[in-house]
């Protein structure tokens, strides 16, 4: 279960990086998105996969054999709401950039840091 | 336990809030934001009381015993930098009530204000990995609404730049997170610090140290990761550049010395002469960048960037004195780089530029100014007695002791082109004649009030140096030997 989750991670990451270096404001957000799919896929395995109980007391005292780590969901969780209000704001803030400079290029957005 | 740790987060929330509801009627905001800061100014000022009197001071939410619940831990560094976070930020709001225009009081200025030392402060007092993130998430997108405030178009160029690399460092973040939890199946910050040198694989332990050390590095804006903040600080009007310039690399920095204190110090061999290198080169770059600006505010960021340098010079030598160095210069440099970008903040709205060639003949319009100005130069350059002097003695002494040459050297050299950049603009736009011929109305005196408080409190600092210096030893003493804060937040575990 390990390799398969790791090669779904790496893949996801890289892909998303590919796409945070592209020119394209769309593609830059889509990125991030895709990279932020990726964290969250490494967060769920840093719990450790594998076949578990529900972590739930049902009136006795312990939680049977193997109870999975419920704190990486917890985590999955949070991380999702942020990335989802980053990507949100991320979008409105490509969307207004690209109407006031007039293009989706990257390379337009080059803030001279000499004389202006 | 008293709940005292949280109210620097919940009472500047609870502003955050009822302002938006009150910004349509911008003097009564003023009024509520003003009075907000100050009461949690006073809770700052009494919780480093506290924390000298008591020592480290926790906070378990839902009564949640300490590796399983969210604990808040506040030591010395913590309680002093959300007191010197309250002290700039009242300074800076006082300055904004008069300086901003009415369209950015009215978008939202005052909550997203609230709502960034919301994340500030929640990042110096929490006590848990995961935690600081989320308060690093509250902070930046506080910071991404500052910064796009009044949307014109180099802002909103330079916003997607800043929110592009800080969702990514964010991502790097969570990829730390997810690391250090599979080694060590916890997230409290004091039992990462028990657990952290149990790892067995020293590989994937150096890996934690450097996923943190370059996620830290770009949100504090060290070398190499630090080509993102001169023009993200150019921006947006001087008083936010002022605040972002004064307290949002410090969270980074903060967050550098906590991890790098807790965990990798003794565990991670690589980390400080790593850190040395990074350090020296900080400074250098830093200031060679500045002395190739021609802007008031570019050349001010730049100096963000090499001062930055000497706060991780004091973590990477890690002795009690370069530390203690290390701590005090942090105070010294939040207090007068705010008040230099508020003096730029000042010359911009009577001006209309901050460019220097532009400038000229201020001495004669407002020769309070001026003075201030003058003051918080030399104070940034370390001249004596001034707090930055007091706190680059420490620092070098410190390098000196542990035969740190280079990186003393390196120091020398920065401080040197500091003086002489602090004088570049002093001379262009203070001293020469009117370039361009002006005649505007002289500055709003509220502003100067508000920079007089900070350089105020800069040369106390630098004179009373006796009376802040056991605050920043305490803070060190308690960097070097952790086990005090373990104790605090592992203790109830153990009863």
């Amino acid at each position: 279960m390990d390799v398969p989750i790791l090669l779904v991670i790496a893949v996801t990451l890289t892909c998303g990086m590919y796409m945070v270096l592209e020119r394209t404001l769309l593609r830059v957000v889509i990125g991030l998105g895709l990279m932020s799919n990726g964290v969250n896929l490494m967060l769920l395995a840093s719990g450790g996969l594998g076949a578990g109980t529900a972590p739930i007391l049902h009136g006795q005292r312990d939680y049977g054999a193997s109870p999975v780590d419920p704190l990486p969901q917890a985590l999955i969780l949070t991380a999702i709401v942020i990335g989802f209000g980053v990507t949100a704001l991320l979008l409105t803030l490509a969307y207004r950039t690209y109407q006031s400079v007039g293009s989706d290029d990257l390379g337009e957005l080059d803030g001279k840091l000499t004389d202006e | 336990m008293s709940n005292l740790p949280v109210l620097p987060v919940a009472l500047p929330m609870a502003a955050g809030i009822a302002l938006i509801f009150l910004r349509n009627s911008p003097s009564l905001s003023r009024a509520v934001a003003l009075v907000a800061n100050l009461i949690v100014l006073v809770l700052a000022a009494q919780l480093v009381e506290t924390v000298r009197i008591d020592g480290v001071q926790v906070l378990n939410f839902g009564e949640w015993p300490a590796p399983f619940g969210i604990v808040f831990a506040v030591d010395m560094l913590s309680a002093l930098m959300v007191l010197v976070t309250m002290v700039v930020s009242s300074a800076t709001l006082l300055f904004a009530t008069v300086s901003l225009d009415d369209a950015r009081e009215r978008t939202f200025f005052y909550p997203l204000f609230q709502f960034l030392l919301v994340g500030v402060n929640g990042s110096f007092l929490t006590g848990d990995l995961f935690n600081l993130f989320v308060w690093f998430e509250v902070l930046l997108i506080s910071s991404y609404g500052l910064l796009a405030l009044g949307s014109e178009r180099y802002q909103l160029q330079e916003t997607f730049k800043y929110l592009v690399i800080n969702a990514l460092s964010s991502t790097l973040f969570l990829i730390g997170v997810a690391l250090i939890y599979s080694l060590t199946g916890t997230l409290n910050m004091a039992d990462i610090a028990v657990k952290f040198p149990q790892i067995s694989d020293k590989g994937s332990a150096g890996a934690v140290a450097i996923v943190f050390m370059l996620v830290f590095g770009i949100k504090g804006a060290l070398f190499p990761v630090y080509q993102w903040l001169p023009r993200a600080y150019f921006a947006p009007p001087a008083v936010i550049s002022g605040l972002f310039g004064g307290l949002l690399t410090k969270v980074g920095v903060y967050a550098l010395y906590r991890v790098t204190s807790l965990f990798f110090v003794g565990n991670v061999n690589f980390v400080l002469p790593v850190l040395s290198f990074i350090a020296g080169a900080t400074m250098l770059f830093g200031v060679l960048g500045a002395l190739s600006q021609f802007d008031m505010k570019r050349v001010l960021s730049y100096h963000i960037i090499s001062q930055i340098g000497y706060m991780i010079m004091g973590l990477a030598i890690f002795t009690p004195l370069a530390l203690a160095g290390g701590v005090f210069y942090i105070i010294h440099h939040i207090l007068v780089k705010t008040a230099l970008f508020l003096v730029a903040g000042a010359v911009e709205a009577t001006r209309g530029t901050t460019h220097l060639k532009r400038l000229g003949g201020i001495v004669d319009t407002s020769p309070v100014l001026t003075g201030l100005f003058f003051v918080a130069g030399l104070a940034l350059a370390g001249a004596p007695p001034l707090s930055g002097f007091v706190a680059k003695f420490m620092l070098m002494q410190g390098g000196l002791e542990q035969h740190f040459y280079i990186m003393v050297g390196a120091s020398v050299v920065t401080g040197f082109l500091t003086l002489f950049s602090m004088m570049k603009i002093f001379r262009y736009a203070f001293w020469s004649p009117e370039q361009v011929p002006f005649s505007g109305r002289g500055g709003h005196a509220t502003r100067l009030v508000s920079i007089t408080i900070l350089v105020g409190l800069g040369i106390v600092l630098g004179l009373g140096a006796g009376f802040a210096m056991p605050y920043a030893t305490i803070a060190a003493e308690q960097l070097i030997d952790p086990s005090a804060y373990i104790a605090a937040v592992l203790g109830s575990q153990a009863r």
